[in-house]
């Protein structure tokens, strides 16, 4: 009997014993060796995988990350402060009735598979996106122009219908692209500082320094995006030295780990994402002022921010973050009040509550933020449903059919409280004054005239409670503390990374 | 694999929400989410859907995604390459981890480290893959350093040495967690083998306990155990997604879920199709084994002694 025994204790120890000397030398095998300086590679980990490349066809936010101002540019850029400056545009000229704008284009610029910058290029691209079949979220904004025209190759013509102030802005979103590109989905043909340099799917996206790119140089020679699904795997892959930067933390229980520690550099930025209960204002008891203002003035929402996000994230009394320019401080508006609220829920004609349904989304912090609502409001009288749904299910239940009495969602967009303007939206907020107001200052002949228009519609939405606004999130960067020259805001989710720099 | 489709195909239809829902975001207009629902066809009625999809299939041809645009047939091969490697090799780890642990925990049952491997296999059975992976993880990679967290390298296979660098942590918990099973199944085979009639006759003829158990319990031994080792590589083919997501891996798995989470049915369908087709072939090959292995399985016709 000992012999065979003995025999198998032996195998199975020199088996051990191989695996571990085949394990060891793996993880003597160190990855390949990085460049430092102006041709380093910088690692940006995200979580925003792009589904394709092609950002009017449901790529996804990871596509703004990726490309905006790295691969594609626009005739407008949005900067990271939230002012709008010309790009590919070196001049441009506005009619007195602000109906008609000459863009001269940059002259030298050439797309990444060779071809030149032309007039006829930026009327396609624009076209592109007020198409008929286009599906992008942007083409509504651009609804005012009415016709494009080429005159030279440097020149492009743009003509309003009605005066649009926020033109400059809205065309930063609108990605310049050779005319003669034919897959956008999978390939690109930009002008930015970086050109395509391979995506794997699932894993990564990589960009090259593009040679004869018109501006200044990127301070790095090539930026590659990794992909992860799972936050913790993110935060290890930082720790671990895999990526060099995380471009907008999600969960601040991860913070202490990089906080306390010399080698990562921990920045908080201004996001323009907001968390919202929005109501269905169409239905009862929602229709009623008096019931959304008691519901506002019943969430403690400083509790829910700080058991959130701890000391990260602001607070909001609408719909306006503080980089909008329209932006006034409405918290005191309904502060937390839960004796008045059961005051206005009595004068509404609801003195022993009601209940009603959140459909929440089902990924954080929708969740929390319902179970917190539910608990608030119970201390009111008024009794919370929690229905948990997918994102997709979101979009066929509430935002096409409408079909919902309340539900929590995170907007992420900078300038979007055009949306409470549009009484078909989901929410269905229908004040023709506020209506009147969003319609005005896009006519607004100046900036200053079109900010005093839309504070006023600001506001307004605030006193009628439009929405239960509960905070806007933090935006948190952290990196190596090697690495520099990142943008922290993230407006748009946009992330430009030829200013970053390697220092090792 | 008809019925199979056929099933597939409804019940991803009663899931609430539209493939469409995914290709617009807010701000969309309603005449824009219509015209995405004509482009992914969801707006055709469910039959016409099903008469669409099983001509595609038919010519063996698995549509293209609703999302990226890329042909499934592609992306799933793109992806196999992933997650078959991984998944064969994590199985060659746990056999040889479970086949000489199971063997000794049979043969050493009285004495303490029989026990004991018996026991930490069971501990194995009832803890969470997931768990396994993030220890490993903080362990190897965050604190010691030796292996990298997650991901894959974009060179794939083409610098080998670098790929199973990146890919040792994830064999590691497939393989930690099919070894714990698979030792209780080995030692029992074990067992029944040690307590057999033929192994007693085999000693009375002359033979020493371990030649005997060689010559005669292997074979006899390995039958029921093959059987086992053909559900396992099956399930641990399907199980590889709460591993690559774990690590985040770029393989069949982490598409199946991104495709369920977006409603992009062809994928879906896609790699839920040719991943019945590898459990068949699974199946298919441990029966092979078994009559290779048994001659006495050869006459009849699948059924098991």
């Amino acid at each position: 009997m000992s012999a065979f025994a003995a025999g198998t204790g032996r195998t199975s120890l020199s088996v051990l014993k191989a695996t571990t000397a085949a394990v060891l030398l793996l993880a003597a095998a160190a990855p390949a060796l990085a460049a430092d300086g102006a041709d380093a590679t910088i690692a940006i980990g995200s979580l925003y995988e792009p589904q394709n490349l092609d950002n009017t066809a449901g790529a996804g936010q990871g596509i703004n990350e990726a490309f905006n101002g790295n691969v594609y540019e626009a005739l407008f850029r949005l900067n990271d402060d939230g002012t709008v400056s010309p790009s590919l545009v070196k001049d441009y000229k506005v009619s007195d009735d602000g109906l008609t704008y000459t863009f001269t284009l940059q002259p030298g610029v050439t797309f990444h598979s060779g071809d030149p910058l032309t007039s006829a290029d930026v009327k396609w691209s624009i076209e592109r996106v007020t198409s008929a079949d286009s599906k992008s979220s942007r083409k509504n904004s651009l609804k005012p122009i009415a016709s494009i025209e080429t005159p030279d190759d440097a020149t492009v013509v743009v003509k309003l219908s009605s005066r649009s102030i926020s033109l400059p802005y809205n065309l930063s979103y609108v990605w310049v692209i050779n005319d003669a590109a034919k897959d956008l989905q999978t390939a690109e043909d930009g002008t930015g500082p970086y050109a395509l340099d391979g995506w794997q799917r699932g894993s990564q996206l990589a960009v090259k320094r593009f040679d004869k790119y018109w501006g200044p140089k990127p301070e790095n020679g090539e930026v590659v995006f990794k992909y992860f699904t799972e936050a913790t795997a993110l935060n290890n892959a930082l720790l671990t030295g895999a990526v060099d930067v995380i471009t907008s933390v999600q969960s601040p229980d991860s913070l202490a780990q990089f906080k306390d520690n010399p080698d990562f550099t921990v920045a908080e930025g201004k996001s323009t994402t907001k968390l919202i209960l929005a109501y269905n204002d169409r239905v009862a008891p929602f229709d009623n002022v008096k019931v959304r203002k008691a519901l506002a003035r019943a969430v403690d929402k400083k509790k829910l921010l700080e058991a959130v996000w701890g000391d990260y994230g602001t607070l909001i009394g609408s719909f306006v973050p503080p980089t909008d320019p329209w932006y006034v401080d409405l918290t005191k508006v309904d502060a937390y009040d839960p004796e008045s609220a059961k005051e206005l829920l009595k004068e509404a004609g609801y003195p022993d509550g009601f209940t009603f349904t959140i459909d929440t989304p089902n990924y954080d912090p929708h969740p929390l933020a319902a179970q917190f609502l539910q608990g608030e409001l119970a201390k009111v009288g008024v009794k919370v449903n929690i229905n948990v749904i997918t994102p997709n299910e979101w979009y066929t239940k509430i935002y096409k059919a409408h079909d919902f009495q309340a539900t929590l969602q995170e907007h992420v967009n900078h300038r979007d409280i055009v949306f409470y303007g549009n009484p078909d939206f989901y929410w269905g907020y229908d004040n023709p004054k506020v209506a009147e107001l969003i319609k005005a200052s896009e006519e607004a002949a100046t900036v200053d005239e079109q900010t005093e228009k839309l504070k006023e519609a600001n506001v307004q939405i605030a006193e009628d409670a439009a929405s239960n606004w509960l905070y806007l999130y933090p935006q948190i960067v952290v990196s190596k503390t090697s690495v520099s020259g990142y943008p922290v805001n993230g407006l748009n989710s946009q992330f430009f990374a030829y200013g970053i720099k390697k220092a090792d | 694999m008809l019925i199979a489709a056929a099933v597939l195909f409804l019940l991803l239809r009663l899931l609430p929400g539209d493939p469409a829902n995914a290709l617009v975001s807010v701000g969309a207009d309603p005449e824009q989410i219509e015209a995405a629902r004509r482009q992914v066809g969801s707006d055709l009625p469910i039959a016409a859907q099903f008469v669409r999809y099983l001509g595609q299939l038919g010519r063996f041809d698995l549509g293209a995604s609703f999302i990226s645009g890329v042909p499934v047939l592609d992306e799933i091969g793109r992806r196999l390459t992933l997650t078959l490697p991984l998944t064969a090799l994590a199985f060659v780890a746990a056999i040889l981890i479970a086949l000489p642990l199971g063997i000794l925990a049979a043969v050493k049952r009285d004495r303490w480290y029989g026990g004991l491997i018996s026991i930490v296999s069971q501990f194995g059975i009832a803890v969470p893959v997931f768990w396994i992976g993030i220890l490993l993880v903080t362990a190897f990679a965050v604190k010691l350093r030796l292996f990298p967290s997650s991901g894959f390298p974009p060179s794939g296979w083409r610098d080998p040495i670098a790929a199973l660098h990146q890919l040792t942590l994830p064999i590691l918990t497939i393989a930690l967690v099919m070894s714990a099973s698979l030792i209780r199944y080995v030692r029992s085979a074990t067992l029944d083998v040690i307590g057999s009639d033929y192994l007693r006759t085999a000693r009375a003829l002359g033979a020493g306990y371990g030649e005997a158990l060689i010559r005669h319990g292997i074979r006899n031994g390995a039958v029921p155990v093959i059987s086992i080792l053909g559900i396992e590589l099956a399930s641990t083919l399907l199980g590889a997604v709460v591993v690559e997501r774990v690590f985040s891996l770029p393989g069949l798995g982490s598409m199946l879920l991104s495709g369920i989470e977006q409603r992009d049915y062809p994928s879906v369908q896609g790699v839920l199709f040719v991943s019945t087709l590898l459990v068949l072939l699974v199946g298919f090959a441990a029966d092979l084994t078994q009559r290779l292995v048994d001659p006495r399985l050869r006459g009849s016709s699948g059924g098991r002694s």
